[in-house]
């Protein structure tokens, strides 16, 4: 396992260095840069947008060098944990994004979590009780979460949140309590915030779990095995908990690894709508200013935290599966 | 194609029918016997069927895809008569009725049955200084179909003023949805906007086709330095989160751009990560095909690589090419829609169900005007609808399903 392991973080090297040049290029895109975005904006509230201007700006952040200059500069400090410096902010880039980094993390968790818990009782619930009333319900609910994206989810639910339960939607707590202390009840505003978050974030992973494990469970519950530990006389529950379960839930581990680019865009995007401080709306404002180092830092480690997840989610694929041999 | 080829292809899938149907441990040798003595005429038709006609049998057995599949031909239909449909054009505005709730239609007046609305009497609330309707009984506006209105081409070819139905002009006019800030008519709208938010993604999944089946083709064909380039430059795009990856390329478009070669630029970002998944799947299926007897038989009758892939691969693959674009476009109309309600993707005056949702995000707005979410419902309808059309679809191409 621990060579496994190894080979996967070595084999992740160039994939990575691709990833940042890709992510460097795509942050150069727009016309322009910094300098002259600025320079508009000078000029349009009256002041000096000359080319003298663009220039001095330009020399201050190194943006007359050649491309792959800056690259290299950027991506030398990225290593040394030094991400550049935001030219909107006027701060490091590392301290900028710090804490939303970790709460974009916390909240894909937390949806993550939130998916499984309620996806796998549910799926097992659907399988073992096969075209029943709640089976179908369910199924069918499960349906209509996967095909309403996440970030109308949010919509209808600031809406919901506003008018019928006037609580407070957005923000991670309530404006009159963003500059209290740490208090119970400022604690209890803050779930108010996140539980809704986690759980619109997490609908439409926990929907396509339903419907794999569901599926899995039944093809499980047909085989062979099944009906000998039915026919020893084992309890039902024993049955399908200790027999069928723990081996339809093994496919849902290299599930995971395919729902983890959803929940970091459902986090980003969702955050946007409900004004949460995660990347989401600091990222977005980052690219429509070309506040490139800000943009492209928040790029790539959202690209690492997916190469990461990827690689966590293939090592407890071989940990749960004995079946599953990697050398 | 020759009459040759087609000969051989036909006799073929003749073959590979029954093979199909058993499991792949079961005796192919003993297989002849049994059903020579107890070929019916009906069987005998059965096999004669060609792969599409059997897909098509399956297919119209599950009631959810034929259902799912008539809205998607509704709403396409829609998108296509978008002006006929609408009473108004996307942007007429009615001064006098902003923020205009749904209206709903009354069938019976004094015992005469017909179509109609009522007035509206607007009232200024003092402390919002925001307009509320209460309807006026008094007023009758009776709603009338294939009613003279705003001119436009019908299909963009015929000039045209008819719409499929309107009230007589005056100062209101039928609001199903109600109307926004402006006094646009919503239901108008996202019918209009149906137009851009239902092509871009068939757009952005033609594109992904086409570079997908070309790359995952030759990817899988020729193997090797190609095949290594192409894999790594997949598993380097797909290494990006996709809403953050589409949010970067798209705004990278400079503002001054016009709005339709916007809409070209994003179709082509959404297909660039859309074609990762085709070429993937596609490589596959062609390394297993690579090996099989025809293309081998092809190589020997002297045909070029080119001719291999085009006219023996591609074919072979293209009931998989078909199931993947249909599951795939859900997911760009739900990209387009996202990119343009965080303001990066279609821009006014074009009208999207994007651009329409982006009015609906300020929780003031939305608890003022509710059926401003009524997009939320259009877009929601399309995606179920795709979803269960392309589940059918994968279900019915699948030769190892049962049925």
């Amino acid at each position: 396992m621990a060579t496994f392991i190894v080979r996967r973080l070595l084999g992740m090297i160039p994939t990575l260095f691709l990833v940042s040049v890709l992510t460097f290029v795509i942050i150069q895109l727009p016309q322009g840069d910094y300098a002259t975005a600025l320079a508009a904006q000078a000029a349009a509230s009256g002041g000096s947008g000359d080319e003298a201007f663009i220039q001095t700006i330009r020399h201050q952040y190194g943006l007359d060098q050649p491309v792959y200059v800056r690259y290299l500069t950027w991506i030398l400090g990225v290593l040394h944990g030094d991400f550049g410096y935001s030219f909107e902010w006027h701060q490091p880039v590392a301290d900028l994004i710090g804490a939303r980094i970790a709460m974009t993390l916390l909240l894909s968790v937390l949806a993550l979590a939130f998916s499984w818990l309620v996806a796998i009782p549910i799926g097992i619930y659907s399988a073992t009780h096969q075209y029943s009333k709640g089976d179908v319900a369910l199924t069918s609910l499960g349906f209509l979460g996967l095909s309403i994206p996440d970030f109308m989810l949010a919509l209808v639910y600031l809406f919901v949140a506003t008018t019928w339960l006037s609580a407070s939607a957005s923000g991670l707590v309530s404006a009159d309590l963003e500059q209290a202390p740490w208090s119970p009840a400022k604690f209890l505003d803050f779930l108010l915030h996140m539980i809704p978050a986690v759980i619109i974030i997490g609908a439409a992973g926990a929907a396509q779990l339903i419907r794999i494990m569901r599926g899995n469970l039944l093809e499980t519950l047909g085989q062979q095995y099944v009906t000998t530990a039915r026919a020893k006389g084992l309890k039902e529950s024993t049955v399908v908990n200790r027999y069928a379960v723990r081996v339809a839930i093994n496919p849902l581990i290299s599930v995971m690894g395919m729902q983890l680019p959803n929940l970091i865009s459902g986090s980003v995007i969702v955050g946007v709508v409900l004004s949460l401080p995660t990347t989401g709306p600091l990222f977005l404002h980052a690219l429509q200013n070309q506040d490139t180092y800000l943009a492209g830092t928040f790029l790539l480690l959202l690209a690492f935290m997916l190469l990461i997840g990827n690689l966590l989610a293939d090592i407890a694929l071989a940990w749960a599966d004995p079946r599953i041999r990697y050398d | 194609m020759t009459d040759l080829t087609r000969a051989t292809e036909t006799s073929t899938r003749v073959h590979e029918t029954p093979v199909e149907d058993v499991p792949p441990w079961t005796s192919v040798e003993a297989e002849p016997s049994v059903p020579d003595q107890r070929t019916t005429a009906q069987e005998e038709a059965r096999y004669g069927r060609s792969q599409l006609q059997l897909i098509w049998i399956r297919f119209v057995r599950n009631r959810a895809a034929m259902a799912g599949g008539a809205v998607v031909i509704a709403l396409y239909l829609t998108a296509a008569f978008a002006n006929f449909v609408a009473p108004y054009d996307a942007d007429h505005r009615f001064d006098a009725a902003i923020y205009v709730p749904p209206q709903p239609i009354y069938w019976v007046d004094d015992g005469r049955i017909y179509p109609h609305i009522l007035g509206l009497t607007p009232t200024i609330d003092r402390e919002t200084l925001l307009r509320t309707y209460a309807p006026d009984p008094t007023v009758k506006i009776p709603v009338e179909f294939f009613v003279h209105g705003s001119s436009y081409r019908l299909l963009g070819l015929i000039p045209t003023d008819i719409h499929l139905f309107g009230v007589a002009p005056s100062d209101i006019g039928v609001f199903l949805l109600g109307t926004d800030r402006a006094g646009r008519d919503q239901f108008s709208r996202i019918a209009i906007g149906s137009q851009i938010s239902l092509t871009l993604g068939l757009l952005g999944v033609f594109l992904s086709l086409v570079i997908g089946s070309l790359l995952g083709v030759a990817s899988g064909f020729y193997g090797g330095a190609i095949d290594n380039v192409i894999q790594r430059t997949i598993e380097v795009i797909r290494s990006f989160p996709s809403i953050p990856l589409w949010m970067a390329l798209a705004a990278a478009f400079p503002p001054h751009w016009p709005p339709l070669q916007v809409y070209f630029a994003i179709s082509i970002v959404l297909s660039f990560i859309g074609w990762t998944w085709l070429a993937r799947q596609l490589r596959g299926k062609v390394l297993a095909l690579r090996e099989e007897e025809f293309v081998l038989a092809a190589q020997l009758a002297g045909a070029s690589d080119g001719c291999i892939v085009v006219r023996h691969l591609i074919p072979s693959v293209t009931g998989h090419i078909i199931v993947i674009s249909t599951l795939a476009i859900p997911g760009m109309i739900l990209a387009e829609t996202a990119l343009t309600f965080l303001g990066i993707g279609i821009r006014p005056p074009l009208v999207s169900w994007g651009t329409l949702l982006q009015d609906a995000a300020n929780v003031q707005t939305l608890a003022h005007a509710p059926w401003l979410l009524s997009p939320v419902a259009a877009i929601v309808v399309a995606v179920l609808a795709f979803n269960f059309l392309g589940d059918g679809v994968r279900d019915a191409a699948d030769p190892y399903s049962v049925g």
